[in-house]
């Protein structure tokens, strides 16, 4: 593969390998939960790991991707590829409004800035009920056929369906980060001056970024709301956006592989500890903790180190 | 009826009432925030639950000691300051040295467990407390009927405004706050426990949280999420202030209380959006925000 290190390359057959035998040994819509959060979550590492700009509030393009893919294809009757594609895209489009207002601040104000910009779609999605159901959400989004002709109903399509856009998403970010594009990205989180004075626009850079990472969020919210056939409130608050956050942190800022790790621990624990109700917040909130007192290389960051090799 | 914009006058003293005291909350919770990033370099995102916190203990005073709300409001700040100190000694002071992105992380971790612990403890709902006897009463002003309650809150919210400006501006204590927010190296080599301080600080401004919840428990209903509910805001409030002033934090939040009351007069959908909306008008006009030098 071009532009992956040996360990990178034998971990994406992994990857694939899993993805591929995964729903033999548990439950299918788990696995694809998982992938929907790791494209979700590489997105958001492709800000925080390449840019190192913390966002609190990408859930804010997860969930209008969603409510945009859902109620095309609910409302619309329009087919699955068209709302996840539409879902991508309205994320970036709202992603490149935000991005322009909240890169006008650094450090700790861009992540207040983005908070506070997803809370307005919040309440947005609150209040226009004719687009998100309001409180209820968008209940049996129906799963039509792909391309109008590919039925997704089964269980294996749709699986195939999320694990080739999941594997394309990781392909694509491993394309970005090692790119020429991804290099002055990298330039400039390490020393914006030195950029600047070469000559770089920073700003504009950041903004690409922050494009890319809401439009890989407004895609995984498209496919998360196709695999669900539901799409609710609690996708585009706070909590989605401090979940995200978590599973960058525990897999691994700036890694390819980590926020999938992330993502797979994060899913599986919620799942798991279902019936722990809010001990699940009190567990996430202190791997939340000790991720940044003991352990801020994160999972697969700390296999990398060890291998001294990026994965 | 006396009608001002197509609005009865009476309404329009109701929100602005209302807004006060949406902004008495937003001033006191900001003015913490601004204190702590001051001098420690954190924003404090766990600065909510510790308003929660407040709220509960001032609940458990009541409940399991008998300790009313005048207790409350002398005892209820200490234990949510020893807990914000304990937090600053054993948490925040290892990352000091780090980024500072990862203190807004792990104090959005540690919000996480004050809120899941408050909701194992109390479910989702939470608890009622009742306003003092000698305020449940509501007074005539004339002009408009107003929950005495209500009116003690903004007054108590100036107060303790007021207060802390005094002390950060105009004492010896403040002074060295000041100076160690300019230039902790220098402050120590003076032989100032600059640690100490630290503690002190954080510990401070986390009890004005605490005080701010004891405040707030009559008023709303004493849940786990009643601090996440408020710290978006604040945050924005904070963004369109900018965090270089304590009189601008202050300001800012009785400000956008205002605001926001009479949005929901004028454009009631808007009323919970409103404050964002200023923020991004802020940004665009005056990135550094309203009272901040330039980052």
């Amino acid at each position: 593969m071009a532009g992956f290190s040996r360990a990178q390359a034998v971990s994406f057959a992994i990857l694939v390998a899993i993805v591929i035998l995964a729903p033999f040994f548990v439950y299918p819509i788990v696995a694809m939960q998982v992938m929907c959060y790791g494209l979700f979550a590489l997105g958001t590492n492709l800000l925080m790991g390449s840019v190192g700009l913390l966002s609190l509030g990408q859930a804010a393009y997860f969930g209008l991707g969603g409510y945009t893919a859902g109620y095309l294809v609910q409302s619309l009757g329009l087919t699955p590829e068209i709302g996840i594609l539409a879902g991508g895209l309205a994320g970036g489009l709202l992603g490149a409004v935000f991005g322009w207002l909240a890169i006008r601040r650094q450090d700790i104000y861009f992540a207040m800035i983005t908070l506070a910009l997803a809370q307005i779609v919040y309440f947005g999605a609150v209040q226009l009920t004719g687009f998100t159901g309001g409180e209820n959400g968008i209940q049996g989004i129906p799963r039509s056929a792909l391309f109008g002709l590919i039925p997704l109903g089964n269980d294996r399509v749709i699986y195939a369906v999320v694990g080739v856009v999941f594997l394309a998403g990781v392909l694509f970010v491993h394309r970005v980060i090692h790119s020429p594009f991804g290099q002055v990205i990298r330039a400039v989180r390490d020393n914006e001056p030195r950029m600047v004075s070469l000559g770089y626009r920073p700003a504009s850079y950041k903004r690409i970024i922050f494009i890319l990472a809401a439009v890989l969020a407004g895609i995984a919210g498209g496919l998360k709301a196709m695999v669900m056939g539901i799409q609710t409130l609690s996708d585009v608050g706070v909590t989605t956006s401090g979940l995200v956050v978590l599973m960058v942190l525990l897999g691994g800022i700036g890694t390819i592989f980590g926020p999938v790790v992330g993502a797979l621990i994060v899913v599986a624990m919620q799942y798991y500890l279902a019936p722990f109700g809010a001990w699940v917040i009190v567990i996430q909130g202190g791997i939340f903790v000790i991720c940044v007192l003991i352990f801020r290389r994160g999972i697969v960051g700390e296999v990398a180190y060890r291998l001294k090799s990026p994965l | 009826m006396v009608m001002v914009l197509g609005k009865p006058l009476p309404l329009l003293f109701g929100q602005l009432l209302l807004g006060l005291i949406n902004g008495s909350f937003y001033a006191m919770l900001s003015m913490g925030l601004a204190i702590i990033f001051g001098l420690l370099r954190i924003i404090n995102f766990a600065h909510g639950a510790m308003f929660m916190v407040g709220a509960f203990v001032t609940w458990g005073l009541l409940t399991y000691l008998g300790i009313g709300f005048w207790g409350a409001i002398i005892c209820a700040p200490l234990p949510v300051g020893l807990l914000g100190m304990a937090a600053e000694r054993f948490l925040i002071r290892p990352i000091y040295k780090l980024d500072i992105l990862y203190g807004l992380l792990l104090t959005f971790g540690l919000a996480q467990v004050l809120q899941g612990l408050a909701t194992n403890f109390f479910g989702v709902s939470g608890v009622s407390y009742d306003p003092p006897a000698a305020f449940a009463r509501v007074v005539n002003l004339g002009f408009m009927y107003m929950p005495l309650y209500r009116g003690f809150v903004v007054f108590a919210a100036i107060i303790v405004c007021g207060g802390t400006w005094l002390i950060v501006e105009k004492t010896r204590l403040g002074a060295l706050l000041r100076a160690a927010t300019e230039n902790p190296a220098l402050v120590q080599a003076f032989g100032v426990n600059v640690p100490r301080l630290l503690a002190l600080t954080f510990g401070g401004g986390v009890a004005l949280a605490g005080l701010a919840g004891v405040l707030a428990a009559p008023l709303y209903a004493v849940n786990p999420g009643m601090g996440s509910d408020l710290i978006d805001t604040v945050f924005a409030v904070v963004v369109i202030g900018g965090m270089g002033s304590i009189g601008g934090a202050i300001l800012t939040g009785f400000g956008l209380g205002i605001i926001e009351g009479f949005t929901d007069v004028f454009y009631p959908p808007g009323s919970a959006v409103v404050v964002f909306v200023v923020m991004a008008i802020v940004l665009l006009a005056r990135p550094a925000g309203l009272f901040g030098k330039a980052a």
